[in-house]
């Protein structure tokens, strides 16, 4: 089943009303949400019924027990992430912790421990023969690269086998998130924003997936918001030859939808019409792909 | 400005309007700083176009293995937390994109075979906006971690008003920024997506100690699920930028709103409803 991930770069250029529409449009058996930092893709899916969670476990944090910790003040010395904080006893910043042990190997007395930290919860929803794995970032938790991973995994481990594409929802931004989703997937598809922001984010991220050297298409959201700005997109991809396969116009609609709880190809609407076609194209593309 | 104030822009969401609002508070205060922490995705200098831009490269650390010296006990491997090091056939292997530059492996060898290099990841800049300082830290494409990026941007100690632009997200990242700030701002768009991420920054932000206001953008006919969120949580409301689609276009274009006639009574009074919430709290 060919893995289909929607990234953008910039933030709010509506990866998600993208990827909610190619999920009902294909009728995806499989999709997750990998925008683990703040995911949405759950608001407009429909009701599930919860199949489990599972408490996912990042890196272990140092923790100091007052009662042997004699001040001396070593692991703050060696600490390179600013996570020891003086005092009576010293104590660690768990935010700031990465879990590199220095500060246990130094400390003359043993008074530093590792414990294992919570990165956060997966969660995999069933609906019939459909699988929908998402999760929620531990407040205050880092390692969302690693949280990223383990979705995709339980959404491997349960999805159903056979035809049929697998949507994965991303997140913005070119980092460990991002990097984590690119990781293992056939096909990106970038949503774009006509502004000098969205074609600065958009570079980068097209940067990204090819270094991870994944196949790529390119739509536009808001089209209509800036011509001028959407001409320089299209431009953009024509240098690059990266497929373009289309432009969605500003639809009040899709803020309806969304505050709904429904997918924007539920409605009849310019911007539904537009998201219908790309959806056609992207999968003759990847047909096309599939026979080269 | 006589007090001292910095000011952490987020939203959770992305697109809320970050840059937005914090580039055109910076710019209606004047002397103030503007710092980009969003190195992923920098957008902030695309509007400012600074001048006497400066660039300074960022580097951070990677173990260098030497041969003669190491008799591949693999002490540093097995030490490694992050599997930064891997030994095959007594031979150490570095894998430097997931090395976090902690320093162990070299501290640990008992035959002093490892020293650190630098390695570049990123660079940040600072330049001039009118009396504004503006500083912005870009990623190299293909980094995972912008960390040591953030940690330079924020490691100077900087007096009078400062305007911190946030990642989207509630990741390490999002709370670096917020160890540095004396108040948060939080962008929220009329949306149950904007709500639902508001919720998730504003709950971070709570737990880290950090007083919050609400800037609603995008503001529109209609329900708006982050201002009932803002409501229900005693959230003070500091202004609201209405959904036009000529503001977006300008902005689109790269332009700064607040130094258009028609947009900049907005800004104005956001910075007056924020410097006298932040005195008050």
């Amino acid at each position: 089943m060919p893995e289909v991930l929607v990234l953008s770069g910039k933030g709010g250029t509506g990866k998600t009303t993208v990827a909610g529409s190619l999920i009902a449009l294909v009728a995806a058996k499989a999709y997750a949400d990998c925008d683990v930092d703040a995911p949405n893709l759950k608001l407009i899916v429909g009701s599930f019924a919860k199949e489990y969670d599972e408490t996912s476990f990042g890196m272990g944090k140092a923790v100091i027990d007052g009662a042997l910790c004699t001040k001396c003040g070593k692991c703050r010395e060696v600490c390179r992430f600013d996570a020891i904080v003086e005092g009576n006893p010293y104590r660690v910043d768990g935010m700031a912790c990465e879990g590199c042990t220095y500060c246990a190997h130094v400390c003359p007395v043993g008074a530093v421990s590792m414990r294992p930290s919570v990165t956060g919860t997966c969660q995999l929803f069933i609906r019939g023969d459909e699988r929908f794995s998402t999760a929620e970032l531990a407040l205050g938790s880092g390692n969302t690269g690693k949280l990223v991973t383990e979705v995709k995994r339980h959404l491997k481990e349960r999805a159903p086998k056979g035809k049929g594409l697998v949507i994965l929802d991303g997140s913005p931004g070119i980092g460990c998130p991002v990097i984590a989703s690119l990781s293992g997937v056939d096909f990106v598809l970038m949503v774009a924003e006509p502004s000098v922001s969205g074609i600065s984010d958009l570079k980068r991220v097209v940067a990204d997936a090819s270094q991870m050297r994944v196949p790529m298409a390119v739509v536009i959201n808001k089209q209509d918001v800036n011509i001028r700005m959407s001409a320089g997109i299209e431009a953009f991809c024509q240098a690059e030859r990266i497929p373009f396969l289309g432009a969605v116009p500003y639809d009040a609609t899709a803020v309806e939808a969304a505050n709904c709880g429904r997918t924007l190809v539920s409605y009849d609407c310019p911007a539904a019409t537009a998201i219908r076609t790309i959806c056609k194209r992207m999968i003759q593309l990847l047909e096309e792909m599939e026979r080269q | 400005m006589a007090r001292d104030l910095t000011v952490v822009v987020l939203s959770g969401k992305g697109g809320a309007g970050k840059t937005l609002v914090s580039v055109n508070l910076a710019v209606t205060a004047g002397a103030s700083a503007y710092i980009d922490c969003d190195v992923e995705e920098p957008n902030g200098f695309l509007y400012l176009t600074p001048e006497a831009v400066t660039k300074k490269t960022v580097f951070t650390t990677v173990p260098v293995v030497d041969a003669v010296r190491c008799d591949g006990c693999g002490l540093c491997a097995r030490s490694c937390a992050f599997h930064a090091l891997a030994v095959i056939d007594r031979k150490i292997l570095v894998f430097g994109d997931v090395c976090h530059s902690c320093g162990l492996c070299t501290a640990l060898c008992p035959r002093q075979a490892l020293t650190e290099r630098d390695r570049e990841i990123g660079s940040v800049y600072e330049g001039k906006h009118g009396r504004m300082t503006c500083l912005s830290g870009e990623m190299n494409v293909g980094e995972s971690s912008g960390m040591p990026i953030v940690r330079v941007l924020l490691g100077q100690k900087r007096s009078g008003l400062v305007f911190i632009d946030s990642p989207p997200g509630s990741g390490c990242l999002v709370q670096e920024t917020l160890r540095k700030a004396d108040a948060c701002l939080l962008v929220a768009e009329p949306s149950l997506f904007g709500a639902h991420d508001l919720a998730l920054v504003h709950e971070l932000a709570k737990k880290m100690g950090k007083p919050c206001m609400v800037v609603l953008n995008k503001t529109m006919e209609g329900a708006n699920p982050s201002e009932q969120y803002a409501k229900e949580h005693g959230l003070r409301i500091i202004g609201r930028i209405p959904y036009e689609k000529r503001l977006a276009r300008l902005s689109g274009d790269g332009l700064l709103v607040a130094e258009n006639p028609t947009y900049r009574r907005i800004f104005l009074d956001v910075l007056e409803h924020l410097l006298k919430e932040a005195c008050n709290a």
